[in-house]
């Protein structure tokens, strides 16, 4: 772990949980595995609190734990995992996208409390789209079931490894710590429920639909009386599904933008066909054959099966590869290559300008160029080209190739390549990237905390109007209330506001080249 | 070392390499000396990439900041704790009341206490709701003491929690009763007489 990655990792939790959360989240990952004294002896902090902070990283799926030899138990920090709730928010509305308001708020309600039992996600789910719609229209269990279901089906969202059911005959005494698994079959197997309910609003809770029986009206503060039908087993969100969904998404915009929108539809079904088969990370998709693909085209385009397969061979012999003739299969990790080279690009281009954007191009051309060369190649002045060389050099963009004339490797009579290694130029990249988001997140905390008094003045008084509102109060009071914010404080709100709008939208952008970068080096490592 | 002294001083000028190479011909003059540190943000040369804008882009702004939000309100946000009170610097009426209360609660708040490390991730997340909220009225408590006022609120289970974290003792509190309220105790309702 980078300390650049450890900075961000601390700036989220902290944001997100608290900072007792944050010290022992941050301590694990830095110090690997530990057990629960050493982590309370080394951070200072009191037994109770390491032990709650624990329990909601576990929650959350941050920790993992493990029993060793002797009984302890060890937590160690999934550093990566913290990285991802950045990207929270896209999760979300790719999810609103595909499955509508009830996909939206399920996936939201699993983000947000790490795991969940179908049954309360259900509950919550429904609740929550009953408070937005109209009063006396009430949201049934049974469709938000239903969207469950079919993101069950489809992968995005998976069972949690659930405690073994152990025969009673095991007399010894119960482990320290469960060893949870999880049966690959059933990671998607969604419980035979009957959720028979209707969502309910918070202020009336008595007004409940007529047929519904009492059993299930369970208060929120003590424990359900009853036992949950579903108890015991609990799903999460399957991250890595939704990676494979950004990718797919690139992938096929980047062949739009290339092509034309027909052949982009060719690859999008090309992958939606591989999706539920190939794992989210493998190199290539399952080879299809051109009429499997002709048969799952979207009813909309009606091309023969002749102009299909000129769009096949067309693919197959783009430049880029997207697409491998080896029995039409596709592939798609060469797609994620382009991409990322791409990506780095247009950071060129925005943070050198475009004449080092051509000299980069080049030089990752033809893999291995002289000085001298760069400058007759991309036409740009000499004293320009070594300049921007250099700078590129400097920052770990290129690399220098040595290639001796004589044996004594003498400066002056050796050749000089330049050359580029996407994989290292990636990784640098990346880390500026996590470097970005850490600035991006401090400078907005700053902006926030230098404007802390101003912003609760603010909320004081839209609270005062809100209640006032609600009890019916004349347009004279609520204009002097209104007037309790002076017009030079409103400007700087409105100034605030929309500093942290761009720091935040930033971040996001940010975000998305992370993933780029971070599919790409994954998927390359794994080549090797 | 004498190779080295001997080349600074024989060789003055010479680099290892040819310095047309580099860039800097001869009778060129050298870049300007650099007398004061980089400039702390640099002239951005290049405009950048314009920010994600129109109704996807708004819209996951909007949900980032509501999360961002909601992520606080949640029970999974662990509040920092009350700082240690020296007691015996503060008056003492500020902490019998405290004590009070305790020996009515611990029949009720004893069960409540299993070890943390439960496996039943629900039974956690209530019980972290409730010490939340304990320690938020703890918090609440404890400032209005040291602010001095006056208002007696009679919220329950406060005082007993916080100082079973501090102690970190296997032991209650009112174990270590110094006998301060065997007067206060008459008003109660016991059973036993008081010699």
């Amino acid at each position: 772990m980078t300390q650049a990655e450890i900075k961000l990792c601390s700036l989220l939790l902290q944001e997100h949980f608290g900072e007792i959360v944050e010290k022992i989240g941050v301590h694990l990952i830095r110090t690997g595995s530990q057990s629960l004294r050493v982590i309370a002896h080394d951070t200072g902090t009191s037994l109770d609190q390491v032990k709650k902070a624990l329990c909601v990283l576990v929650q959350h799926n941050l920790v993992s734990y493990q029993v060793h030899k002797r009984g302890v138990v060890e937590y160690e920090a999934q550093c990566s995992r913290v990285l991802r709730m950045l990207r929270y928010p896209r999760y979300i509305y790719t999810t609103k996208t595909l499955y509508s308001d009830t996909g939206e708020l399920i996936v939201e309600e699993l983000l947000l409390n790490g795991k969940l039992t179908m049954s309360a996600v259900v509950k919550k789910v429904a609740d929550r789209l009953t408070e937005t719609m109209e009063d006396g229209k009430t949201m049934d269990y049974a469709e938000v079931s239903n969207t469950f279901v079919r993101l069950a089906d489809t992968h995005f969202v998976q069972r949690c490894p659930s405690v073994p059911t152990t025969e009673n005959s095991d007399p010894g005494p119960p482990p320290p710590a469960p060893t949870l698994v999880i049966n690959e079959k059933d990671m998607y197997l969604v419980p035979k429920l009957s959720l028979i309910g209707k969502g309910k609003r918070r202020r009336s809770s008595d007004e409940d639909a007529a047929g519904e029986p009492k059993a299930k009206r369970p208060k929120y503060t003590t424990d359900n009386k009853e036992p949950i039908p579903d108890d015991g087993i609990y799903w999460q969100a399957n991250l890595d599904r939704f990676h494979q969904h950004f990718r797919d998404q690139a992938i096929v915009s980047a062949v739009a933008n290339r092509m034309d929108q027909t052949s982009s539809e060719i690859v999008r079904t090309m992958l939606r066909m591989s999706e539920i088969t190939t794992s989210s990370s493998a190199p290539f998709t399952q080879p299809l054959s051109s009429n499997e693909i002709f048969r799952s085209l979207p009813v909309g385009y009606n091309i023969s099966k002749q102009v299909l397969d000129q769009y096949l061979t067309l693919l197959a012999d783009d430049p880029l590869e997207f697409v491998g003739k080896s029995g039409d299969s596709g592939g798609g990790m060469y797609v994620i290559s382009i991409l990322t080279t791409c990506h780095l690009l247009s950071s060129f281009l925005s943070r050198f300008g475009s004449r080092c954007a051509r000299i980069f191009r080049l030089v990752l051309q033809k893999k291995h160029i002289e000085q001298k060369q760069v400058e007759d190649f991309a036409m740009i002045p000499a004293k320009e080209a070594k300049d921007m060389l250099y700078k590129m050099l400097s920052e770990n963009f290129m690399s220098l190739q040595e290639i001796p004339k004589t044996p004594d490797h003498a400066p002056s009579r050796t050749f000089y390549l330049y050359t580029v290694t996407i994989l290292s130029a990636a990784r640098m990249l990346l880390h500026r990237c996590y470097k970005s988001i850490a600035n991006l997140i401090e400078r907005r905390q700053f902006e926030t905390k230098e404007n802390k008094r101003l912003l609760e003045k603010s909320q004081r008084v839209e609270a005062i109007i809100a209640s006032m509102q609600a009890t019916g109060a004349e347009e004279a009071q609520l204009q002097e209330i209104e007037e309790m914010i002076t017009a030079p404080e409103r400007q700087q709100l409105e100034t605030l506001k929309r500093n942290v709008n761009k720091l935040d939208a930033s971040e996001i952008q940010v975000d998305e080249t992370i993933f780029l970068l971070e599919s790409y080096i994954e998927c390359t490592m794994k080549r090797q | 070392m004498a190779s080295r002294g001997g080349g600074r001083g024989r060789g003055r000028g010479q680099l290892t390499f040819n310095v047309e190479a580099v860039g800097i011909g001869k009778g060129d003059a050298l870049p300007p000396p650099t007398l004061q540190p980089s400039p702390l943000f640099p002239p951005l040369e290049f405009r950048p990439v314009p920010l994600p804008s129109g109704e996807e882009g708004e819209y996951v702004l909007a949900l980032k900041q509501e999360l961002r939000g909601a992520m606080r309100q949640l029970p999974y946000f662990i509040r920092p704790a009350v700082p240690k009170r020296d007691w015996r610097r503060l008056p003492r009426e500020l902490k019998i009341r405290v004590r009070k209360l305790q020996k009515e609660r611990i029949t009720i708040l004893l069960p409540k206490r299993p070890p943390k490390t439960t496996e039943d991730k629900e039974e956690t997340i209530q019980k972290l709701e409730t010490l939340e909220k304990k320690e938020e009225e703890v918090t609440s408590e404890e400032d209005e003491e040291k602010e001095g006022e006056e208002e007696k609120e009679e919220e329950e289970e406060e005082e007993y929690d916080e100082e079973e974290h501090e102690e970190e003792t296997d032991y209650i509190m009112s174990y270590f009763d110094n006998g301060e309220d065997f007067g206060g105790d008459s008003d109660d309702n016991m059973d036993e007489a008081i010699y």
